[in-house]
């Protein structure tokens, strides 16, 4: 039984005790109770949750700092027995992610959604942004295998639902297809967990991990993780989780999702989605086998490297080609898939530093380009190439903010996406890859390529009409919040850099 | 502070000119008295580094043990002198041009203008690579918008080349470069000496060198010089000060600077990795002198000019001997006195005249003394001749080959004297001695913010030869006092 806080009944400290649950919870009451309310209380209710979970979070991440993981029992049924919530630096900083971009994405979507959704169903559309933003926070919270599938689940459903919402028709093929794809690769998450549990007898991440370690029963000359059903668990969560993080040849969901679905899903599932999912990953490679199986991590990660420099690579290369905005940072972002999973597959704390901060600022950059995007997409109607034309004279400022997080993907210095860069070079060059560095600095100007196209269309050519449209400021401040964030962080560096190298170097502590 | 106010006063500057963007009356000069009070502020520092001292700031940490830090040694002083000084004279003949001409958007204009300054001053006084790379790169962003000014179709095709080459070779080259740098020796100091020997293997020097070289592209290093002829689609105070002067000096700065303080001459010498160098700097020397020749558009010339010139100071950087290096720093000023004369001269033709092609130009020297006069003043400090400050890099980039043990060095630089006699004379000749076309008849001088500028610079490269002993004593330090 967890105990309650000594001292006795001092309100603050019962509640930061229960910070973790709060977490969940009040998210999770706040998707029905928008749903009771009607529309009307749809956008205060759901921008209030969003807040608080964004208070509740930098709260977490500032506890996470004055020392140890956090563990929090629910209802105080201890693990293994009961589920267990688990933060570290690692999820700490996912869960900032989520609830950060969120809450900013819920100020922006007052007026995107307005223009974009049948107002019948606001207070539907908001109420499964809230529980997919739950679903995303509880996959990143939890300690628990089984959960971390529920929460999975959660998220995903919501997202289809979200997804299906975009005024295109094709919104609803392309929700359809991510529903196929991601019920595979949410299958293959459960029957992992489920031959673990089988082998083991648990389904706690740590005590997975410990009983892995451990004789097998039948044939106490071999471990458990050296069984052919773990290893088949290794492969059905490692193939799961690539699923939903879409990368590279698992990717063709991805693009008619970003694509079609309304802006302000574009946004969220963009800067929050891909990166649980591939926290998921991580806490599959290093939390449950890593310790055990290091051959066949090994093995995966030699295979992930070649996957993530295709991506890469293949990404950047297919984006510079699409005739619609949204399209191309849709493939922008499997190239930025690539860049996580190789800083994972690089095998070294420096590369892996670099991937957790590129979950930050990617968050933060290609969140800020789709809102952008929105701003378009509200005041002319769609984000295609002949949109863009002239832009830097009918939206100057929306377009500016485009030109700012452009950069940042680029990975100019003083932005997030250098500060990543630079620890995935220098990562690379610990492994010995001198040649992966070429390909990661190659790709910027891939990525150069993509981004310069726009900017040229938007500044060099004629717009059909001069007059000035600018987005409402509404819609605008969010915008420039994230986009300059994401610059913030690549001058005040500190933080950041000190939460992914500690988180790193507690998930490789797994390993060596 | 004696760093800071300096370094920041560029982006005072742009930030001002945004707001009195309205009114131009009051917009420009304010950016020329800005430009004046930060050479001043420049200028404080003379004394501190003539005295042997070595301020420095820190500003921010950028990565564990890495920050943006600034470290003023002789030779970024120079530098900054040169970009900030030749900024006032800049600003007022562009204000004149800009106006003459009737531009559009003058304010994002003068902006960029000064937000480039501010990007030069950093890599002058920049203490380590990565600050240097970070001010680097923007100084390439900060003059895209100024090349690609008429947001025309050639504007649009300069600006991709531009961007392009220059943002290739960084990537690619430089900041693996400076990855690797700091891979090997755990940091990314400049320091006296140099920080990578001992941590590299000498078969590796060689090919650091070559990403350095390369990597810094505003230096034009062939093959990656067609950025610059390119950059000539910008107004033409672009072209002088940006494209003669501050982008393109930041490139040969950090070639000097990568190899004095990173490298270190003794592990040049010692490894010979430095070899290849010269020869690519010759061949660069050579064989853009000649085509220079062959150019009739005017901007156009001087800028194959100015890749040949540049080279000159990447050679002195390559010969890792005191001499080449101190006649490569002196050669950062001299050109860049010259050079703005001339580019200076172009402009107020353009404005006076309309005039783009050499052959056009038949008799215009009588019409436009002035102008004519301070080109040729130009021109002559560039050929490298007494009484021009151009004589001094010369001079010592010519000991500095002997020293290498390479006279056949000191032979190319003597041919590409003659060459830059054959681009820059016959101009001169045309204009002063062939009759002058009957439509040409109603020509005059380019308005006087405009003339007044150019032949400051004229006479600056005067006194750029008098200065000579002065700049040489402020540089002799980095090579340890002497030659």
């Amino acid at each position: 039984m967890s105990t309650e806080p000594s001292g006795g009944a001092d309100l603050l400290s019962l509640l930061i005790h229960h910070l973790p649950v709060f977490q969940i919870i009040v998210p999770l009451v706040t998707a029905p109770l928008i749903v009771l309310l009607g529309r009307r209380a749809a956008w205060p209710l759901a921008t209030l949750s969003a807040g608080l979970c964004l208070a509740i979070s930098i709260g977490l991440v500032s506890l996470v700092g004055e020392g140890h993981p956090i563990t929090y029992a629910l209802g105080g049924w201890e693990a293994p027995v009961g589920i267990v919530y688990v933060i570290d630096y690692a999820n700490a900083l996912l869960l900032l992610i989520v609830s950060m971009v969120a809450a900013v994405v819920m100020v922006y979507a007052r007026q995107s959604v307005a223009a974009e959704i049948p107002e019948d169903r606001h207070h539907l559309f908001y109420a499964a942004l809230i529980l997919c933003m739950t679903g995303l926070l509880g996959i990143s919270i939890t300690g628990d295998a089984f959960n971390v599938f529920v929460f999975l689940e959660i998220s995903s459903l919501s997202a289809y639902a979200l997804i299906a919402m975009g005024k295109n028709p094709r919104a609803l093929v392309a929700a359809y297809r991510y529903l196929v794809m991601g019920t595979i690769g949410g299958t293959f998450v459960l029957l992992g967990i489920g031959m673990l549990y089988q082998m083991t007898g648990t389904l706690n991440m740590a005590d997975l991990a410990d009983r892995l370690a451990g004789p097998y029963l039948l044939n106490p000359d071999i471990l458990v993780a050296q069984t052919s059903t773990v290893r088949a668990a290794f492969a059905f969560m490692t193939v799961g989780a690539l699923v939903k993080l879409a990368l590279v040849p698992l990717h063709f969901w991805l693009p008619n999702c970003y694509t079609y679905a309304p802006s302000v899903v574009s946004v969220f599932l963009s800067a929050t989605a891909t990166k649980v999912s591939f926290y998921v990953l991580l806490r599959t490679i290093f939390g449950i086998f890593g310790a055990t199986m290091i051959a066949q991590t090994l093995q995966m990660e030699s295979l992930l490297l070649v996957l993530a420099l295709i991506a890469i690579v293949g990404g950047s290369t297919v984006a510079i080609f699409q005739a619609d905005v949204k399209r191309l940072l849709a493939y922008s972002s499997l190239a930025q898939i690539g860049y996580f999973v190789l800083g994972l597959s690089l095998n070294n704390e420096t590369a892996l530093t670099g991937s957790l901060i590129h979950l930050f600022g990617h968050a933060l950059m290609k969140g800020g380009l789709f809102m952008v995007m929105g701003c378009v997409a509200y005041r002319l109607g769609g984000t295609r190439l002949e949109h863009m034309a002239g832009l830097g004279k009918r939206m100057p400022l929306t377009m500016f903010a485009f030109v700012l997080g452009g950069l940042g993907m680029i990975g100019v210095p003083l932005t997030t996406g250098f500060v990543s860069k630079w620890y995935l070079v220098l990562g690379a060059m610990e492994a010995g890859l001198g040649w992966v560095v070429g390909i990661v600095l190659f790709s910027s100007l891939l990525a150069v390529a993509y981004i310069w196209r726009i900017v040229e269309v938007a500044y060099f050519r004629a717009p059909p009409d001069e007059t000035r449209t600018e987005a409402p400021w509404g819609m605008l401040i969010p915008t420039y919040a994230m986009i300059i964030a994401s610059i913030v962080f690549g001058i005040w560096t500190g933080p950041l850099i000190h939460i992914a190298s500690t988180a790193a170097q507690n998930l490789m502590g797994g390993l060596h | 502070m004696l760093i800071l106010i300096p370094l920041l006063l560029p982006f005072v500057t742009a930030a001002l000119v945004a707001l009195l963007g309205r009114w131009p009356n009051v917009r420009d000069p304010i950016h020329t008295l800005m430009a004046m009070v930060t050479f001043g502020f420049v200028l404080r520092i003379l004394p501190v580094v003539q005295a042997g001292g070595e301020p420095r700031l820190e500003l921010l940490e950028l990565f564990p043990g890495l920050p943006i830090a600034f470290h003023v040694e002789p030779l970024g002083m120079l530098f900054a002198m040169v970009a900030s000084g030749l900024w006032i004279v800049t600003s007022v003949y562009g204000f004149g041009y800009m106006r003459g001409h009737h531009e559009k958007n003058q304010t994002r204009f003068f902006i960029c203008f000064a937000l480039a300054i501010g990007g030069a001053l950093g890599v002058a006084f920049s203490a380590n690579l990565m600050t240097l790379f970070v001010f680097y790169e923007m100084l390439t962003l900060s003059t895209y918008p100024l090349v690609t000014h008429y947001r025309d179709a050639e504007a649009r095709r300069g600006g991709r080349i531009y961007m392009g080459i220059l943002l290739f070779t960084s990537v690619c080259f430089l900041l693996s470069g400076v990855a690797w740098t700091y891979f090997a020796a755990g940091t990314l100091d400049f320091r006296p000496g140099g920080i990578l020997a001992g941590n590299i293997a000498n078969s590796d020097v060689a090919i650091l060198l070559a990403l350095f070289a390369f990597g810094a592209g505003k230096a034009a290093l062939m093959p990656f010089h067609r950025w610059l002829p390119n950059a000539m689609v910008a107004p033409t105070p672009v072209s002088a000060l940006l494209h003669a002067v501050a982008v393109v000096k930041a490139g040969v700065f950090t070639i000097l600077k990568v190899v004095v303080y990173i490298f270190g001459l003794d592990l040049l010498q010692e490894t010979g990795a430095n070899d290849w160098l010269m020869a690519v700097a010759g061949g660069t020397l050579i064989i853009s002198s000649m085509i220079a020749l062959t150019l009739d558009n005017l901007k156009a010339r001087l800028a194959y000019s100015t890749i040949s010139q540049l080279s000159y100071i990447v050679l002195g950087a390559a010969m890792a001997t005191p001499a080449g290096i101190v006649g490569g720093a002196m050669h950062i000023a001299m050109h860049a006195m010259g050079k703005i004369t001339l580019f200076f001269c172009a402009g107020a033709i353009y404005v006076g005249a309309h005039k783009k092609y050499i052959s056009q130009l038949d008799g215009i020297g009588r019409k436009m003394p002035w102008t004519m006069g301070a080109f040729t003043i130009g021109s002559i400090s560039i050929i490298g001749l007494p009484p021009m400050g151009g004589a001094w890099g010369k001079w010592f980039l010519g000991i500095g080959a002997v020293d290498a043990g390479a006279p056949i060095y000191l032979g190319l630089l003597m041919l590409s004297s003659l060459l830059s006699v054959g681009y820059l004379g016959p101009i001169i000749g045309r204009a002063y001695f062939r009759p002058l076309a009957e439509e040409d008849e109603h020509l005059h001088e380019a308005p006087w913010m405009c003339v007044v500028p150019l032949c400051i610079t004229a006479v600056g490269c005067l006194v750029l030869f008098v200065l000579g002993d002065a700049i040489y004593d402020l540089v002799l330090p980095i090579v340890g006092g002497k030659l």
